[in-house]
């Protein structure tokens, strides 16, 4: 309890995240906002583009929705999982931060399995049946670029979250590692919400 | 004390509410809705569930100032984006 009144004391004196101990989470945020320009462009790109187009599919009938909903619930259950994972380093209790972490990375590799499977069947079957190319249609273009630059970022996810563990593991990282590798994980998925609501349900 | 109050009873409800947002999301897809009324629940929705994220997994809620104003930075350049691309998205 004196420890907690003396953390919150201290926070109230100091209310500024420049303080070294901050410095890595100011750091994660200041990447982040760069990056959500990043997806922003290409979101605003993609909408000016399909408003300027005279003949767009209807999204969710060339690509379905079931699959993408369902990879939408493995990220949003990933991302719960990441905070199961930090609330229980935080506690001190290791088994059940890397049962949380190890399962939050299952979560990750699975979207990515499921990815990798929906745009084979676009590509090879869905596409082709109603004459969408992606080289020359805006609308598979648009999609692929999306869906491709947000899958990359999953896979860096994957990977930031299983070299988390192991050094959590190593014990060279601890709770401040943790809460920083879940704000980009939680990013991710924060993204995919809006990817999910603007390519494939609009 | 109050810190503790948002640990892990917390994350499940905001994890339901999540799960919720998006079983209507796909529902009301399916119910064929005017397009327009669609549109505008579908982002109302995805900006709702993007701010639980923000909110609640990402700790802004209980963050310093400072953190909420650089996350916010990139949604308002991405609005002037757009408002600078007018007259592209409709020309005269």
């Amino acid at each position: 309890m004196s420890d907690a009144v003396a953390v919150h004391g201290g926070a109230e004196a100091n209310d500024t995240p420049l303080t070294p101990e901050n410095w890595g989470k100011l750091g994660m945020w200041l990447f982040l906002a760069g990056d959500a320009m990043s997806f922003g462009c290409l979101i605003v790109g993609y909408g000016i583009l399909r408003h300027a187009s005279n003949k767009w599919p209807v999204p969710a009938q060339v690509l379905g929705i079931n699959l993408t909903a369902f990879m939408t619930f493995l990220l949003i259950v990933s991302s719960v999982w990441m905070v199961l994972s930090l609330a229980a380093i935080q506690d001190g209790d290791k088994a059940r931060f890397k049962k949380f972490l190890g399962l939050t990375i299952l979560g990750g590799a699975m979207f990515l399995g499921c990815q990798a499977y929906e745009w084979t069947h676009l590509l090879e079957h869905r596409l082709p049946e109603l004459n969408i190319f992606f080289s020359t249609d805006l609308f598979a273009t648009t999609f692929f670029i999306l869906t491709g630059f947000h899958g990359l970022h999953v896979t860096g996810g994957v990977i930031y979250n299983t070299c988390v563990l192991l050094a959590v593991n190593r014990g060279r990282y601890g709770a401040k590692h943790v809460e920083i590798a879940g704000l980009y994980w939680h990013f991710v998925d924060l993204v995919w919400i809006l990817i999910f609501t603007f390519v494939y349900l609009l | 004390m109050t810190t503790d109050a948002h640990s892990t009873s917390n994350y499940i409800k905001i994890f339901w509410l999540l799960l919720a947002l998006t079983v209507i999301e796909v529902a009301i897809v399916y119910m064929g809705l005017p397009k327009m009324l669609l549109a505008s629940l579908l982002v109302i929705f995805a900006v709702w569930k993007a701010a639980l994220v923000a909110m609640h997994f990402m700790h802004l809620k209980f963050e310093k100032k400072t953190l909420s104003i650089i996350a916010i930075a990139p949604f308002v350049l991405c609005v002037w984006l757009i408002l600078m691309l007018m007259p592209d998205i409709f020309p005269h």
